[in-house]
């Protein structure tokens, strides 16, 4: 991945200066949000780039971008053609959270099989159209992906200025857990509420478990996760198998042990 | 006279979500006016349908990265209704006090770097930062401190991580809360300087009458936020429960979203219809302000929504230091109460920075959603939108305004609005 632009210095260093641009498909356009929820370090930020398109924040639109933060999933047919104009104006493309990352809360839907009955009942019989919600890595290749439901900004600030710096981006593939015990907090299930801890990728600093709050694994699957010792832990803490569900199931990082797991005993919720 | 014009606008920018205007005048007539809602569904109300209530105020948050805390308020409060539940007094100031923060943030964010740029005449908030970076600095200032709050008592800026139904999983750090009580006062500053940049934007003079509906305040210095009675400007008055006969929903082709009526052909709200609504329920000072920039209940022209919003955040920002004052004036008490879910329907009605929000959450005996409805402020608005940009392109014909003048008119009404698309479609 090698970004052409003009060219600008960063702490003495001289470097790209990338233009980029931000895109959302379905999404509650809180991960773009995030970035301009910056306001310390937000100029400094953007002078490390040139944004030459961001529809909710400025009237200036080029197709001419090195970088692509492409944030929500696909829900509708032509959201996939403006994905792939996207693919071929940018050399890099990023998936940004976990709407793009994994279809993200809008695949909630999904587990309703009969998407017609869905739309039945949010629009009667008015015609309405929607497709099954999907990450946008089902219809493009992409380069790298940001997790979080919302994505953490200092997480983006910092992959951003590696990107920018031609340096590797690399993942954490331990456990919120980690940085949980780190924190000092109080284990959740000690309070009686499950948390994903155990098997949600880190990098989020466990923003929900420093707040008394348990992880609904909104970063998806850690490589290392282990989610037999997660049963485990429900069952010995005597936590409906449901409430894990919910969590595992919430921003769609979890589809497989979800599937897994309602075949193997949990109760079905997805019968309509 | 300009005879002939042709606005053609896809995604108009600097606004949350996707939307379109187009405007054709044909001989001095205006042959189409058009408000287009081309936003994806999410379907949102199907998306709960069997969960366990606790998903509610998580999954709803979910509609809208910018009134994520106002849709999580909405979502407990259904359920605590559903359940008759009634929030400590403790809860209920911290509620009101990160609300009061959302909304700071949301029209800062809104006033600063979607509607001024218009008024400055520059495409973006980049180009201030050149040209008036003390405007920026201002603004930024300003929604850092919302933002900080919001972090602080609701654990998270956006999509909230300490708010559940029976209270909250943590509360506040008292030395820091009495920290952003200085900083509250000090931002005052900023908000009148906001106020005399505002005095010196050329708003439109483009006014139509209309409907307004808002939550009805309770008193002097009650300016309505959370739950209450639903009014009109009209003189129709509900109850929260009966907020059915507020929304009247309906589709049309031109939209995904749906909108909405009640006395006339279409209705406002938002800031400048809590405003018109309640305006003796504003902090004095705020009141002051209004007046000085002209705005006085009840007021018809919708550009008068970006002074409204002001308004609001001055009163936001007294009000804050009030609750901050009374809730370090004593002890803190049990953060959560035990939740027992009963069968039933709990409805609430939530004044967000846009306007009025209603969640409506159907349970069983367990807790489980059987059926949930969410009708949005910028739904609410989207009729009296579109039939603004009819009456604003004859207005444009009148006073003889050219392509140009006539497409920044009909962009800035959008924007005016503040309208949260994605919001309003869900
Ligand atoms: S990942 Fe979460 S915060 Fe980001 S756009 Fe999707 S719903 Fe919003
Ligand atoms: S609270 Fe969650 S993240 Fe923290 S230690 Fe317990 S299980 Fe792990
Ligand atoms: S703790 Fe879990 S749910 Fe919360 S931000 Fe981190 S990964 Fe997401």
């Amino acid at each position: 991945m090698s970004i052409q632009g003009s060219l600008g210095t960063f702490l003495g260093v001289e470097m790209a200066k990338p233009k980029v641009g931000f895109f959302e498909l379905s999404s509650c356009e809180g991960c773009q949000l995030q970035l301009l929820n910056n306001e310390a370090t937000l100029l400094e930020f953007l002078s490390l780039l040139e944004v030459v398109y961001f529809r909710e924040g400025m009237t200036e639109k080029s197709n001419d971008y090195d970088i692509a933060f492409v944030e929500g999933s696909i829900t509708r047919d032509d959201e996939i053609e403006r994905l792939k104009e996207i693919r071929h104006n940018a050399k890099i493309v990023v998936a940004l959270g976990s709407c793009a990352c994994f279809g993200g809360v809008n695949q909630l839907k999904n587990r309703f099989h009969d998407l017609e009955w869905v739309k039945k009942e949010v629009y009667g019989d008015y015609p309405i159209s929607t497709r099954k919600a999907a990450p946008i890595a089902d219809f493009i290749d992409i380069d790298l992906e940001i997790y979080g439901c919302p994505v953490k900004k200092e997480e983006v600030e910092r992959i951003v200025s590696r990107l920018v710096l031609g340096k590797a981006v690399t993942h954490p593939q331990y456990p919120v857990c980690m940085e949980c015990k780190a924190n000092e907090n109080i284990c959740l299930f000690e309070l009686g509420e499950p948390c994903l801890g155990p098997v949600t990728r880190a990098g989020c600093d466990s923003w929900c478990p420093s707040n008394r709050l348990g992880c609904w694994g909104c970063r998806g699957p850690a490589p290392a996760a282990n989610f037999k010792q997660l049963k485990e832990i429900v069952k010995r803490y005597n936590i409906p198998v449901e409430r894990l569900l919910d969590r595992l199931e919430c921003f769609g990082g979890f589809q497989n042990i979800v599937t897994d797991m309602r075949g193997s005993g949990g109760k079905g919720e997805n019968e309509t | 006279m300009k005879l002939n014009c042709d606005i053609d606008i896809k995604h108009l920018t600097r606004v949350e979500g996707h939307g379109n205007i187009r405007i054709r005048i044909e001989n001095g007539k205006v042959a189409e006016a058009q408000w287009e809602v081309v936003e994806t569904p999410r379907f949102f109300e199907a998306m709960l349908v069997g969960k366990h209530y606790e998903n509610a105020p998580y999954i709803c948050g979910r509609i809208c990265g910018i009134c994520s805390i106002g849709h999580t308020l909405a979502s407990i409060r259904a359920v605590e209704n559903g359940f008759a539940i009634t929030p400590s007094e403790q809860t209920a100031k911290l509620r009101l006090l990160l609300k009061h923060m959302e909304t700071l943030q949301s029209h800062i964010l809104h006033i600063y770097f979607l509607a001024a740029p218009d008024f400055l005449g520059v495409g973006s908030v980049l180009p201030l930062t050149e040209s008036h970076p003390e405007v920026v600095q201002q603004a930024l200032r300003l929604k850092l401190l919302a933002n900080d709050m919001c972090d602080e008592v609701g654990g998270r800026r956006l999509h909230p991580t300490r708010t559940v139904v029976g209270g909250f999983t943590m509360l506040p750090d008292r030395y820091r809360l009495n920290q952003f009580r200085q900083r509250l006062r000090a931002s005052l500053a900023d908000l009148l300087a906001s106020a005399k940049l505002f005095s010196t934007f050329d708003l439109p003079s483009f006014s139509r009458e209309t409907e307004f509906v808002s939550l009805k305040g309770e008193g002097e210095g009650i300016y309505p936020f959370i739950g209450g009675d639903l009014v009109s400007s009209d003189g129709v008055v509900k109850a929260e429960y009966d907020y059915l006969a507020m929304t009247n929903e309906y589709m049309a082709e031109y939209s995904t979203s749906k909108l909405s009526k009640l006395s006339r052909k279409s209705m406002a709200v938002g800031a400048l219809a809590r405003l018109n609504n309640n305006f003796n329920e504003l902090h004095p000072q705020a009141k002051e302000i209004s007046e000085d920039l002209g705005l006085l209940a009840v007021n018809h022209n919708p550009y008068m929504n970006n002074v409204a919003q002001l308004v609001e955040c001055v009163h936001v920002v007294l009000d804050s230091i009030v609750l901050i004052d009374e809730l370090l004036s004593s002890d803190w008490q049990e953060e959560r109460q035990p939740v027992i879910p009963q069968a039933g329907k709990g409805i609430a009605a939530v004044e967000v920075p846009r306007g009025i929000l209603y969640h409506c959450l159907e349970f069983d005996d367990e807790g489980s959603i059987q059926r949930a409805d969410c009708v949005i402020p910028t739904s609410q608005n989207h009729a009296n939108i579109m039939y603004d940009i009819e009456d604003l392109a004859r207005w444009c014909v009148a006073q003889g305004k050219n392509d140009r003048e006539t497409e920044l008119l009909a962009q800035m009404l959008v924007r005016a609005y503040d309208p949260c698309i994605s919001c309003s479609v869900h």
